[in-house]
């Protein structure tokens, strides 16, 4: 099979059981929001004095963008470390950023209190730049803008806008680069996010070097989702699988995955935080959860014989995307205790999301699956595959 | 030991970036010699929350409940509507007013006005600022996007946010700063009965909590009431007020006092009979992790030197990669 295959239009029926599921949640979850605007995001959410943070930042926007990574992490190996053969997995996995990432900032708008600011993050009258929130926003915005210019050519190629297209090709490594820079700076800092929290993270989780940990967990999934993306578009698209880049890909995965438990442990030990995770608590359970699960991979798929398998690779890549995405839960809302209230004076909180915050998370999940769908089988995405009989 | 500060320096050259760029470390700012704040102390309190209604009044917010009748304001922690609450701490028999056991004691919660705020530190939009001369912390609600981060870092939980409106705002105590152009200071300290809430420079109020430490328990002295000193914030002429100093026994009080270092410095600062922890004030170490926020971000984005390079260094490498059209068209020529 040749790697450098045009990709091409699957095609295919738009209406499917699937399609209809997603686009079912989607109106709930509209519903759910609309509500929110209406009447507050105490209309609908959890969220109380002690949690100004639930779900929709967590999951949607900080596990939500992680999940993007696949366009950057892939990109970064094909044009960087110029390993060309990776191509057909480019486009893909740039789409799945895209989606993933223009949800992501919708997701920040839904959450936030006094939307019809958010320009203010934009003005330089007012734009405080130490704020780690700062640089995240401005960071993402970029990104997005970036990702739609570097996916353009292949809206342009549908509607035959050749010299657009033209154009655009002479600088795109510039928007390769920065797609690349960006949510590398982005997706460190939505660890740093964390550090002006100070003891109010728990010491498993609180270190100063949540951006390099934010970083290459990161990194990793995005190998992880296109493990996790490209067994799934086989199967449900009946395609030949694209083992010969799999395999090797997965060996990467593994490689920056061990460089995070290295640094992961490390610090952990360095900063004599290891005690509490032998402490009778959440946290503690929670920590040993997490780690459990990074390590998962490893039994998965860390022979090369294992990483022959399609299902091996495919469960590999999901036990890392569960691994990062609960270090990403842990972190923002397992580990975190706002001080007051810790002894007998004052209220204890507690969150826990609300069905609707849920549905929302859910619906958000559900665009994205419902895009991905139309996209791929109307334009030029997945690499042309033989269709199995 | 290595502290969590030495710790850091290495780390963030170590781990994070590796051609960091020897930014220094960004030290918690120290509070302003001509900050103003106040001293709470909790064994001048008589629990009558007079402070807690005039606090109320000053900023216009509505009572809060918690009981079924719903007749009076009862609030069980600071909110968006209620920003100073006094809380009571309990402990068996409750017999004895300020012991640890068998005690009761009182504690003030409002903002500290931090030397080195993380709600300042953490808004994206600068609608939390701390002004130069009086270190006031206020906020701007026709910044505030309502992100929150100003609620999730503070370290003291104070600011809240009003999750019951679609146009919710941040709440928080910003010192009654909107009072003094009447000449009034804070509320609560204007109608506190016994001086346990005192308004006044910092260092004034530091000094005044040394020299009460610094006292035997039980042995008589004058306490001032509302407003210690003459020293005003710039462009303010305070109101005449008769004289309110009075003569009390000194408590018992531990031997600390809290806002001193913590967290590099608090413009409110606290006195107690019973140890802080266990009246709900965190232990903090003396320093802010706004501090140590900003220097990750410093060393790692520092005159955007860092970004820059790595920038050039990708697109130097894509330049080289990534195809132009025609470098494709030629490309599928050759290998057809
Ligand atoms: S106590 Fe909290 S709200 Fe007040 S200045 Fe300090 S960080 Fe800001
Ligand atoms: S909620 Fe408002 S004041 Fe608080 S950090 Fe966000 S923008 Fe700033
Ligand atoms: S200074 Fe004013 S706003 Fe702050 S606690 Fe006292 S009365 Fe309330």
């Amino acid at each position: 099979m040749n790697a450098h295959l045009k990709p091409a239009p699957v095609g295919g029926p738009l209406l499917n059981a699937v399609t209809l599921t997603a686009g079912v949640l989607v109106a709930v979850m509209l519903a759910i929001v609309a509500i929110r605007f209406i009447y507050g995001l105490g209309a609908v959410t959890h969220l109380n004095d002690g949690y100004p943070w639930g779900i929709w930042i967590a999951v949607d926007v900080v596990i939500g963008s992680a999940f993007a990574c696949g366009g950057f992490s892939v990109a970064l190996l094909v044009y960087i470390f110029n390993r060309g053969e990776y191509h057909p997995l480019v486009r893909p996995a740039l789409l799945a950023s895209l989606f993933g990432y223009t949800l992501a900032g919708v997701a920040v708008i839904i959450d936030l209190g006094r939307w019809w600011n958010v320009w203010n993050i934009f003005n330089p009258w007012t734009v405080n730049v130490h704020s780690v929130m700062f640089e995240v926003a401005i960071c993402i915005t970029a990104y997005i803008i970036v990702m739609w210019l570097e996916f353009a050519p292949t809206f342009f190629e549908k509607f035959g806008l050749t010299e657009a297209k033209r154009r655009l090709s002479k600088v795109m490594f510039l928007l390769v680069a920065l797609g690349i820079l960006l949510p590398m700076m982005h997706q460190s800092s939505l660890g740093t996010l964390l550090v002006v929290a100070g003891e109010q993270i728990h010491p498993l989780w609180q270190t100063p070097l949540l951006p390099a940990l934010y970083l290459l967990t990161a990194i990793a999934m995005g190998y992880a989702v296109v493990l996790f993306e490209s067994c799934l578009a086989s199967a449900g698209y009946r395609r030949s699988i694209e083992l010969h880049l799999l395999t090797p890909l997965a060996k990467v995965m593994l490689g920056v995955l061990l460089a995070y438990l290295i640094v992961r442990v490390g610090d952990v030990l360095v900063r004599g935080a290891l005690p509490l995770a032998f402490s009778l608590s959440l946290e503690a359970f929670f920590f040993w959860l997490e780690m459990a699960l990074f390590l998962l991979p490893f039994f998965l798929i860390g022979t090369e014989e294992q990483r022959r398998h399609p299902a091996r690779l495919f469960l590999g890549g999901i036990a890392l995307l569960l691994a990062a995405s609960l270090l990403r839960l842990n972190s923002f809302l397992i580990a975190y205790q706002t001080v007051i209230g810790v002894d007998t004076v004052g209220v204890n909180y507690r969150y826990f999301p609300s069905l609707a915050e849920i549905m929302v998370t859910v619906g958000m999940f559900a665009i994205e699956v419902l895009g991905y769908i139309i996209i791929t089988r109307r334009f030029p995405v997945l690499p042309r595959g033989e269709v199995h009989a | 030991m290595v502290t969590r500060r030495d710790f850091l320096k290495g780390a963030v050259a170590a781990g994070v970036g590796s051609t960091a760029t020897g930014a220094a470390a960004r030290e918690t700012r120290k509070v302003p010699e001509t900050a103003v704040g106040l001293l709470y102390d909790a064994t001048l309190c008589v629990g009558c929350k007079a402070c807690v209604a005039a606090c109320k009044e000053a900023n216009g917010n509505p009572p809060e409940f918690s009981t079924k009748e719903q007749l009076w304001d009862t609030p069980l922690d600071t909110s968006a509507y209620t920003f100073n609450l006094i809380k009571v701490y309990q402990n068996g028999t409750m017999q004895t007013k300020d012991a640890e056991k068998d005690g009761y004691a009182f504690m003030k919660t409002s903002c500290m006005h931090c030397a080195d705020p993380s709600c300042v530190s953490a808004c994206p939009v600068s609608a939390m600022t701390k002004h130069p001369v009086t270190g006031i912390v206020s906020y701007d609600p026709d910044k505030c996007i309502g992100c929150r981060y100003c609620v999730f870092a503070c370290p003291f939980g104070i600011p809240k946010f009003q999750y019951d409106s679609p146009t919710g705002k941040i709440g928080k105590c910003e010192l009654c700063r909107h009072r003094y152009k009447e000449g009034r200071y804070s509320a609560c300290a204007e109608v506190c009965p016994t001086g346990a809430t005192l308004f006044g420079r910092t260092v004034d109020l530091l000094a005044e909590a040394k020299r009460r430490l610094s006292l035997q328990p039980g042995s008589v002295t004058t306490f001032p009431r509302g407003r210690l000193g003459e020293a005003a914030v710039p462009g303010v002429k305070w109101r005449e007020e008769p004289d309110q100093r009075y003569e009390a026994e000194v408590g018992r009080y531990v031997p600390h006092i809290y806002g001193e270092r913590e967290y590099g410095g608090t413009q409110v600062l606290k006195l107690s009979g019973v140890p802080f922890e266990k009246v709900g004030m965190p232990k903090l170490p003396p320093y802010s992790s706004a501090a140590t926020s900003e220097t990750i971000q410093h060393t790692l984005y520092g005159g955007l030197i860092m970004p820059i390079a790595v920038l050039g260094l990708l697109t130097w490498r894509a330049k080289r990669t990534v195809p132009t059209e025609e470098e494709a068209e030629k490309n599928e020529g050759e290998s057809a």
